[in-house]
């Protein structure tokens, strides 16, 4: 199954740790596609769709940064009304969770990004209902 | 491995007839010190009296406040001539503690390290970096003096930043160190962000580890970082510094010579014996030195004494590790709370990183601040806050109070250059 990766780090919720974050990901050349911000109370978690997720997390971490990895489906939809409905409405019909869930729009293409905890078994019913999942090369492309 | 076998294992009536004639002895020299022969003539005392072990609760008790108020010489037992160095405590308020020593002084204490030293196996063929602060404080030089006595290859290091530290260690092959705990768990982190594994890449076998109290937990977690073995050092300025106790290779309490302190355990507050194996005050009395012996002394260190011979066959009675000061006990919404009850419960986390710092705020709003280990991190929000809320759990279960629980990034809180600071006490109460 088509999955992406993202890079996931820790950060105390308080000014400039998403500066210090991007300071570290620019010194690396690395390109950042996506990024979400889940927080909670004094900390939170930024997911990032890098360009080149593995060296992102090594630099995180060699700067200081608790970082990990995350796999992720990425899943392309038409961008009109609906769309997403669509989406929700069958991984509901299955029972399937949506945790983080994010989305962008480039290019007139729209890519949703979620997290469940089957993920083998989430891309399995996307693709039966006849949508894309995005490999980590396409979803970098779009 | 012993330094001085005969001395270390001394038949116990032996060794306490030594004690009681070096007892007498230091009754008789302190006759000298106005400070002392004032108390003496109060009660009558003389060092004839002294007839028994148990007589020596008929001498006064010394504080740390009488220290302060006979700044700088007023406990000085012998002509200025006579003493060559002098050390002060780290006093965090108001005037320091100071202590001197004679030339049999320096020698002496060199010689109770010399025997903490071999007693963990290390030899002349061992690298010891000692990274304690040089100057004021006992730990660089008193250190450095007892472990050229048994002729390691000594490296001065002080606490210098960590990574001239590193580059000592693998220039030199360095196989032992003294370091405090906090320094030693910043360092661990520090090795694992430089990517360097201390079990392959360094020849560090053995760690000395004190000035600080710190918990079992603690110990192995050092242990586990840095991949060698850490003994627990026991000393404090006004005895000399660091030596006065020692843990041997059974790493299970901490010999106290008892050639040359007198060892009492007393109820803080009514200043009464416990009894063996109960928890108390740890009382001092140096009888084996010439500058400047105290009687008595009030450490304010908690511990008690570990019934029972030891496995190495030294005679000399073990101490507990410090469970705590009596000065560092907190009352927080009236409940008694040592660092070191919060410290145990944070080491044994796996996910929680090895800093840690307790704020008082308010009234009696106590937040515990953790740091996150890299390990513990799945990139899960809600695991985190399961994690925080397991910890104050945990804390709960430990001191009866239920702390905020914030945690905070690897490395984001302080690092002290000497002792840790672990408690931020801002309440308005």
């Amino acid at each position: 199954m088509n999955t992406v990766k993202l890079v996931a780090v820790f950060a105390e919720n308080r000014p400039g740790q998403a500066a210090r974050v991007t300071e570290i990901l620019a010194r690396a050349n690395i390109n950042i596609r996506c990024i979400t911000v889940a927080s909670s109370g004094t900390f939170g978690v930024m997911k990032l769709l890098v360009n080149d997720p593995d060296l992102a997390c090594q630099s995180l971490k060699q700067a200081g940064f608790a970082a990990t990895l995350t796999e992720v489906i990425a899943v392309e939809m038409p961008d009109k009304p609906g769309a997403l409905h669509t989406v929700a409405a069958c991984l509901a019909a299955h029972d399937i969770n949506l945790c983080n869930t994010s989305g962008f729009v480039a290019n007139h293409r729209a890519i949703l990004v979620i997290e469940v905890e089957d993920t083998a078994q989430a891309g399995e019913i996307l693709k039966k209902q006849g949508l894309h999942v995005l490999t980590q090369q396409e979803a970098l492309a779009v | 491995m012993f330094w001085h076998q005969e001395i270390e294992t001394l038949h116990r009536p032996a060794l306490d007839a030594l004690q009681l004639e070096r007892l007498r002895e230091t009754v008789r020299r302190l006759e000298r010190v106005p400070f002392y022969r004032g108390k003496f003539l109060k009660t009558g005392i003389q060092p004839e009296d002294i007839k028994s072990a148990a007589d020596i609760r008929r001498l006064p008790f010394t504080t740390a406040a009488d220290l302060r108020e006979n700044y700088p010489d007023g406990l000085l037992a012998v002509a200025r001539e006579e003493v060559l160095r002098l050390h002060t405590s780290s006093g965090t308020t108001g005037k320091p503690k100071a202590l001197f020593f004679s030339r049999r002084d320096v020698d002496t204490a060199a010689e109770l390290i010399a025997r903490a030293v071999c007693m963990t196996g290390v030899t002349r063929r061992d690298v010891f970096q000692n990274m304690m602060s040089y100057g004021l404080f006992t730990g660089g030089l008193v250190m450095h003096y007892g472990a050229e006595k048994v002729g390691c290859l000594v490296i001065p290091a002080g606490p210098g930043t960590s990574e001239r530290q590193l580059l000592l260690m693998q220039d030199f092959r360095t196989t032992v160190i003294h370091i405090l705990p906090s320094y030693a768990l910043y360092f661990a982190d520090f090795l694992e962000k430089k990517g360097i594994d201390p079990r392959k890449n360094l020849a560090l076998r053995k760690a000395f580890v004190g000035a600080e109290p710190h918990t079992e937990e603690t110990r192995r977690k050092i242990e586990e970082a840095l991949g060698l073995d850490v003994y627990n050092s026991y000393g404090l300025t006004e005895m000399n510094g660091p030596g006065v106790a020692f843990e041997c290779e059974g790493k299970c309490g901490m010999h106290l010579w008892e050639d040359n302190f007198v060892l009492e355990i007393i109820h803080p507050a009514t200043g009464e014996p416990v009894d063996d194996g109960q928890t108390g005050e740890l009382v001092l009395t140096s009888i084996n030195r010439e500058a400047m012996p105290l009687l008595r002394y009030r450490t304010r260190d908690l511990t008690s004494i570990i019934p029972g011979p030891c496995a190495c066959g030294r005679t000399h009675r073990r101490i507990h590790r410090i469970t705590g000061r009596s000065d560092d006990m907190l009352i927080v919404r009236g409940v008694n709370i040592f660092p070191q009850q919060i410290e145990r419960v944070l080491m044994a986390m796996p996910q929680i990183g090895r800093n840690y710092v307790i704020q008082l705020e308010g009234l009696d709003d106590m937040t515990v601040k953790v740091e996150l280990s890299p390990a513990g991190f799945d990139g899960e929000v809600g695991h985190l806050t399961e994690l925080q809320n397991q910890v104050a759990e945990k804390l709960r279960a430990e001191i009866w109070i239920r702390p905020k629980v914030e945690l905070v990034a690897c490395g984001s809180l302080p690092v002290a250059e000497g002792k840790a600071k672990r408690v931020i006490d801002k309440r308005s109460l």
